[in-house]
């Protein structure tokens, strides 16, 4: 099912937002966690609506806005979005009032805004969209979910532009958490972001890439599992190894993790370049989301831009592959063509 | 490709029994279930709920799971499991299976306890109780216990998560990209949601009067409900007679308010129009409204007028069952879904519980009692949520 990606839009631990990303610089973070660099929201929602929000409706609405205005497009025929942790910080703000106030007296907001079809329903009640609307809520594959429902919108003729994005926040109390349990230990950081993505079944001639296709994987008992993964996703795609120019991985530093991605390397792309995406966005369930985004302004380009660091490619990028998982457990794969 | 998705096993645990034969029988004999606060440990001691008579325990022994698991996953393992008993498909394991399943609040049950302590000193609290608060764990604790790895996934589109659980299921049969699909989902009670609900002040005192004059509002509940969902390839090989079709579904937003349905409830009628588009069928085929029908204002008064201006003026049959169960938010279209289905095997409908007074608004009434050997062709299933997000099922014999 090849899918055209229209527009982008992606607020992010890096200045991805409102500019173009080709010459910005890396930002580094010491520390474990990736904050996403917000931008002045009351360019894109009205500021009586910003003052409601929480961060992450924010980040979802804005990077959904862009990502419409962008391809000059106010209706799509679907909003779908994917979010393993939903809306942690209203979340946690009714707990605590519950908490606090021993169940009496609590005010309904923060519960209204916790659900977490949140963001998608903010988007469509601003859009006024009464189309197809989703959230797809499973931990590493909550993003590949929703691009695969929107797929098959577009594959079963029910829409002609699907928005779709992936939506992660971090909060003090998640990455407290998270720390505890362990997720940071071995060298990972914790990021968050929102990526969204307008695709569509025809191309438009300005498109950013081509989605070719995209494969998930759960809880592969070996490393070969995974190689053999990759080789039939490929397959099915009718190439080979040697018709991709860049393998863009899921390596975020922790040693455990990217010792999978080592053996992989050594296997299946060995004479292909590869480039990590997490030093950019930090480790978070749907951290693919910003891959995707990665790797079609890459083939917008032709390369890579300089806030990737250090890969050699001695052609052209025309076809990327992007392999993550997450915690071993969910794995996935991307492949996209530039148009 | 399948041109048709059927259903050939239903499973369901709520507090009207903690299988599909209790659950008929006390729908049969207008037992609900809700009642007084036991299991929910609450300071609104006060609010009729509809808790699954089994305490986490009993539930752990009936589950073979550990201990420490979510409400949530132990009442989506119960239901299920026995959703895939029921179809007992020959060579399941040679098959392309997916599990879909759906829940509002992951496992709030067991995080909003780690949460007290972990309030207190942030060093502080057992982290089995918070790892599996994501929605997702939930869905990953029942399919790796039912063995289904080609696809997973979960969805939280608030009251209408489960319908859209099955809905894509469904269109994954059709696409051909698996050969069965266990679809529906669970939610547990926990304080996190009750407390929300009693804040936006639409929890009845009383047991819930859906669909009457003088209705006050939603009694929570707790559950879970699933189908199983086969392509036509593998009903052939079924030792048994599939149940139905699922013939219809739509999604659509209200886009009205983030939880307030619009007057004249848009997105329910674009959600029930779209369905019978789909299925093929006009309103007068419908032989059974299985209503959203939370007993608040504001979704009674909004599915009824887009009730009316779909079907008047010739209205089906209809009631809430949640007048039964209570609203189970993420379980409640997985539930709905397994009593439709229910009746058109059985040729069978449903009352809707403490109805007095009809509407004045509605030129229409539900169902009050039991209704054996009627002809039920096709059901619609309601279930509308948060969010402006309506979907519609509709369930058709063969």
């Amino acid at each position: 099912m090849k899918k055209y990606i229209l527009s982008t839009g992606n607020i992010s631990p890096q200045q991805t937002f409102g500019q173009p990303f080709t010459q910005a610089e890396i930002i580094t973070y010491t520390g474990n966690r990736m904050a996403a660099a917000e931008p002045d929201y009351s360019k894109l929602i009205d500021v009586k609506l910003i003052r409601r929000m929480s961060r992450i409706i924010k980040l979802g609405v804005a990077a959904a806005m862009e990502c419409l205005q962008k391809a000059n497009i106010n209706a799509p025929d679907a909003i779908i979005t994917g979010t393993a942790y939903g809306c942690l910080q209203d979340t946690e703000v009714f707990l605590t009032r519950l908490v606090e106030n021993k169940e009496e007296l609590l005010a309904p907001t923060a519960f209204i805004q916790s659900t977490h079809n949140t963001v998608g329903a903010q988007i469509a009640l601003m859009l006024k969209c009464h189309a197809y609307n989703n959230t797809f809520v499973h931990r590493g594959f909550s993003f590949e979910s929703a691009l695969l429902d929107g797929c098959l919108l577009l594959e079963e003729q029910k829409a002609n532009t699907v928005l779709i994005g992936g939506i992660d926040e971090i909060t003090d109390t998640s990455h407290a958490i998270l720390t505890r349990l362990g997720l940071y230990r071995r060298g990972a950081k914790g990021g968050e972001g929102a990526a969204f993505f307008l695709l569509a079944n025809q191309p438009s001639g300005s498109d950013y890439a081509r989605l070719d296709g995209m494969e998930t994987l759960y809880k592969p008992k070996t490393v070969r599992d995974v190689e053999a993964a990759i080789q039939s996703f490929l397959a099915a795609n009718g190439i080979g190894m040697h018709d991709v120019d860049l393998v863009i991985t899921g390596q975020n530093g922790d040693a455990k993790g990217d010792a999978i991605y080592k053996q992989l390397s050594a296997v299946v792309w060995n004479n292909t370049p590869a480039t990590g995406f997490k030093h950019l966005c930090g480790e978070y369930p749907t951290a693919t989301a910003f891959a995707l985004w990665l790797a079609a302004e890459i083939l917008k380009e032709g390369k890579a831009p300089p806030a990737v660091g250090q890969v050699t490619v001695d052609k052209p990028v025309k076809r990327i592959l992007i392999c993550n998982h997450f915690q071993n457990i969910h794995h996935s794969f991307f492949l996209l063509t530039a148009c | 490709m399948s041109t048709k998705v059927f259903v050939a096993g239903v499973g369901v645990i709520s507090s009207i029994g903690n299988k599909v034969a209790e659950n008929l029988h006390a729908l049969e004999h207008s037992k609900p279930g809700m009642g007084e606060m036991s299991l929910l440990q609450s300071v609104h001691k006060t609010l009729p709920v509809a808790e699954v008579k089994r305490s986490n325990a009993e539930l752990v022994a009936a589950t073979g799971l550990p201990a420490h698991t979510t409400r949530t996953a132990l009442l989506s393992s119960i239901a299920a499991r026995e959703a895939f008993d029921d179809a007992a498909i020959p060579g399941f394991d040679r098959l392309r299976t997916g599990f879909i399943s759906a829940n509002t609040v992951g496992g709030m049950d067991k995080s909003e306890d780690f949460f007290v302590t972990f309030h207190a000193n942030a060093a502080t609290g057992r982290l089995r109780d918070v790892v599996n608060h994501e929605c997702g764990s939930a869905t990953e604790i029942v399919a790796d216990q039912l063995g289904i790895r080609n696809y997973i996934s979960t969805i939280s589109t608030a009251c209408s998560s489960s319908a859209n659980a099955i809905f894509f299921g469904a269109r994954l049969i059709k696409y051909g990209q698996l050969d069965v699909v266990i679809a529906g989902g669970a939610d547990a009670l926990a304080k996190f949601t009750l407390n929300g609900f009693n804040s936006l002040m639409i929890l009845d005192q009383e047991f819930c009067k859906p669909f009457d004059e003088n209705r006050k509002g939603l009694n929570l509940g707790e559950g879970a409900g699933y189908v199983v969902l086969v392509s036509e390839k593998v009903a052939a090989t079924l030792n048994k007679p599939v149940y139905c079709s699922l013939s219809g579904y739509c999604n659509a937003n209200d886009a009205y308010h983030q939880t307030a349905s619009s007057p004249d409830g848009t997105g329910s009628f674009l959600a029930m129009k779209g369905a019978l588009e789909q299925s093929g069928l006009t309103a007068a085929d419908i032989s059974y409204i299985n209503l959203h029908g939370t007993g608040t204002q504001n979704n009674d008064i909004a599915e009824g007028a887009a009730i009316k201006q779909l079907f008047a003026p010739h209205y089906p049959k209809m009631s809430s069952t949640k007048s039964f169960t209570g609203h189970t938010l993420g379980g409640c279209g997985g539930i709905e879904a397994v009593f439709s289905v229910l009746s058109i095997k059985h040729g069978i409908t449903y009352p809707n519980l403490r109805f007095h007074t009809q509407m004045k608004e509605l030129p229409f009434a539900p169902e009050t009692s039991f209704s054996k050997n009627v002809p039920v062709q096709h059901v619609l299933s309601n279930s509308f949520g948060f969010g402006g997000n309506c979907s519609s099922l509709i369930f058709s014999t063969l």
